[in-house]
């Protein structure tokens, strides 16, 4: 079911009538089949926008469309949605099994097969042999499961979820995350999740859509949008350790950073914010970009230097093969990869390279 | 050293409520106990003849009124308590889906639970007042002729049956303004989630009610249903405030008088000169083992069907 958001606008009134824009003018085409990840930082309207999806919330202004049907009016029950709250919602006197068949007791469907269904939902999210525990007797990730399956079982057109891992911890949060890719891909139901966390969003979406201050900044595939960032909002937003900030200038052509020249570009002369990815920097013989490290975390896999352009001014990471033996202290010769350099208007924050 | 201190001092703080408490709720308690085996006790110069186990308990079972008390001490409870729960969580349900002068309604419906309760009742007496009452007013704009409820005029002094029917409007309605808080301030602690998930779950109203509301508010219904009952058993003021010390419309049969268990036991304490002490100490124990016993049978039941 592709899922398009044409000019929505979500406007919540408090009680003072001062107005807060939530979702401002959203445009989306989500495609069909596809685990699309809403990503932004809390307040960016992301959650507003799955409940405007899922009929919870009414946009103040626009359509929503699930295929060719606007179901902008549509009240939530008759969308063919399933929903997974941020908590779970499970009702807590309930069974797993009279959780899950909940639903489909309400749409009357026959005892046996309602059974039937349950079953085989709860062995595709692989709580199959918990169904008569209640809620408390689980653990996160198994209520996870359990709200998965409460939400797929009717056989929904599309499924929501509400930062799905937010609740469970950091081993727990791996795991699941691939749960509901699998899940995602055998059932093969268009899926939009929310998220803040990037990470969580890049490793199992197959397309992201970023989201600030109730305004979309880019869609697409996650790897995409890491490499080709439209504003400095979306480079800052995506990567970890994140991408390294520099007031650089362009003059005659070439980028100058601390008076040095990283890379070429056309354009007229002007003050440029100079966006670095920390694996953006080779460690070579010699160069003029030459940067102090006072710092150096080691994690095995590669190492992470901490280095200054002077000693008020920032931080910044940079990553490098844990081959070179960089011990604080030392002064480091860097080339700068052209692909991990993204040069960005001071004003507007857009991208101009 | 410092522990020790500190002790002293939570005994400090404690000891004007303890000695309250020991002084109107302890002792009489226990001497409610003593006085119940004394023999031929007389308040006066608080002499007695000598102890029986029994000899209380078997005047209070042979009062003339003890099977007529029993009666419609049952009645009170079993009628009016269901039916003021059931009114009170529907009217909470309803006030808590108004957004619109909710806190207008929420007054209304409290008001109730700071008036007097001899007041309400002689309202109440009045609204059901053979020929001044709002009943029979309404009653007569649909044609039907005025019902004696409560009133005694000659050769028609009104029945047991309406008379109880009034009484029980009358308890319902007194009862309804403390579970309604209590059902509100439940309901909104119920996490609004659930009501989304079973509204993308095309819920049926009644199953939310039924399969979310109900149980997930079950601990309070238990806890507003058993003191209720405790509340209900002890059933008097209600009918002094309708019908004043008789019980009952004047001239009506000893039969039809709506006396309760703890009426048994005031009109003890109130009889004579020296007033049957013994007697009314065995009758609110009798009271106190019944309300007991229906209370384990409650707690009981309710662990089994309670959902905390």
């Amino acid at each position: 079911m592709e899922i398009t958001l044409k000019n929505v606008t979500k406007i919540f009134q408090a009680k003072d009538k001062s107005e807060t824009v939530a979702v401002n003018q959203f445009d989306i085409t989500i495609p069909s089949g596809k685990l699309v990840g809403l990503l932004g930082p809390s307040g960016c309207g992301k959650s507003t926008t799955l409940y405007m999806i899922a009929g919870l919330l009414d946009p103040t202004d626009g359509e929503i469309f699930f295929g060719d049907e606007n179901v902008t009016d549509t009240p939530p029950e008759d969308r063919g949605i399933g929903l997974v709250f941020q908590n779970y919602a499970l009702y807590p006197h309930m069974t797993v099994r009279q959780n899950i068949m909940f639903p489909l007791e309400n749409i009357k469907v026959p005892k046996e097969e309602a059974l039937e269904r349950a079953q085989a939902m709860a062995d595709l999210v692989g709580i199959g042999e918990l169904m008569n525990r209640k809620p408390k007797q689980l653990s996160g990730g198994q209520q996870q499961r359990v709200a998965i399956a409460r939400a797929l079982v009717k056989k929904p057109r599309v499924l929501l979820l509400d930062e799905p891992l937010s609740n469970l911890d950091a081993r727990l949060r791996l795991q699941t995350r691939e749960e509901i890719k699998r899940i995602q891909r055998e059932t093969g139901i268009t899926t939009i999740f929310v998220t803040h966390d990037q990470e969580e969003a890049m490793s199992i979406s197959d397309e992201i859509v970023l989201m600030e201050l109730g305004i979309k900044q880019q869609v697409g595939d996650p790897q995409d949008v890491y490499d080709k960032p439209d504003n400095l909002f979306v480079a800052k937003f995506l990567g970890t350790p994140p991408i390294n900030i520099f007031e650089g200038e362009v003059k005659g052509g070439k980028v100058m950073l601390n008076g040095v020249e990283i890379t070429k570009l056309k354009v007229p002369d002007m003050n440029v914010v100079v966006g670095i990815r920390p694996e953006g920097f080779k460690v070579v013989e010699k160069s003029d970009f030459q940067l102090p490290v006072y710092q150096v975390e080691t994690i095995g896999r590669d190492t992470t230097l901490l280095v200054k352009l002077n000693d008020e001014g920032e931080t910044y990471r940079i990553i490098v093969d844990a081959q070179y033996r960089i011990k604080p202290g030392d002064v480091v010769n860097f080339d700068v990869l052209d692909s991990k350099i993204f040069i960005f208007n001071p004003e507007s924050g857009e991208l101009v390279n | 050293m410092l522990e020790k201190q500190s002790n002293f001092r939570a005994w400090l703080y404690l000891f004007p409520a303890l000695g309250l408490l020991a002084l109107y709720t302890f002792y009489p308690l226990f001497n409610a106990f003593y006085l119940a085996i004394l023999k031929d006790f007389n308040v006066l110069n608080r002499t007695f003849s000598g102890y029986s186990l029994v000899e209380n308990f078997k005047i209070v079972f042979n009062h003339p009124d003890f099977k007529l008390a029993l009666k419609n001490t049952a009645v009170i409870v079993f009628v009016s308590v269901p039916i003021s729960v059931i009114v009170a969580l529907f009217i909470s349900v309803a006030l808590n889906s108004i957004k619109k002068f909710q806190g207008v309604f929420q007054t209304i419906f409290f008001l109730p639970y700071v008036t007097n309760a001899i007041a309400i009742g002689m309202a109440f007496a009045f609204i059901f007042h053979k020929d001044y009452g709002l009943v029979n007013m309404f009653l007569g704009w649909i044609g039907i002729d005025p019902i004696n409820w409560v009133n005694s005029e000659p050769g028609n002094v009104a029945t047991w049956g309406r008379t109880m029917f009034a009484l029980i409007v009358y308890t319902v309605w007194g009862g309804l303004a403390f579970k309604i808080m209590v059902f509100l301030s439940g309901l909104q602690s119920i996490d609004k989630q659930y009501y989304d998930a079973a509204r993308v779950d095309a819920t049926p109203r009644r199953r939310v009610f039924t399969r979310i509301t109900v149980p997930l508010l079950s601990p309070i219904i238990a806890y507003i249903t058993i003191t209720s009952f405790i509340g209900a058993f002890k059933a008097y003021r209600t009918i002094v405030g309708m019908f004043g010390p008789t019980l009952g419309p004047a001239g009506a049969r000893p039969s039809d008088r709506l006396v309760t268990i703890v009426a048994i036991v005031y009109e003890a304490i109130d009889n004579g000169a020296t007033g049957k002490y013994s007697e009314a100490a065995a009758a609110s124990i009798v009271l106190f083992l019944i309300t007991l016993s229906f209370t384990g049978v409650q707690m009981w039941v309710s662990k089994k069907r309670v959902h905390y």
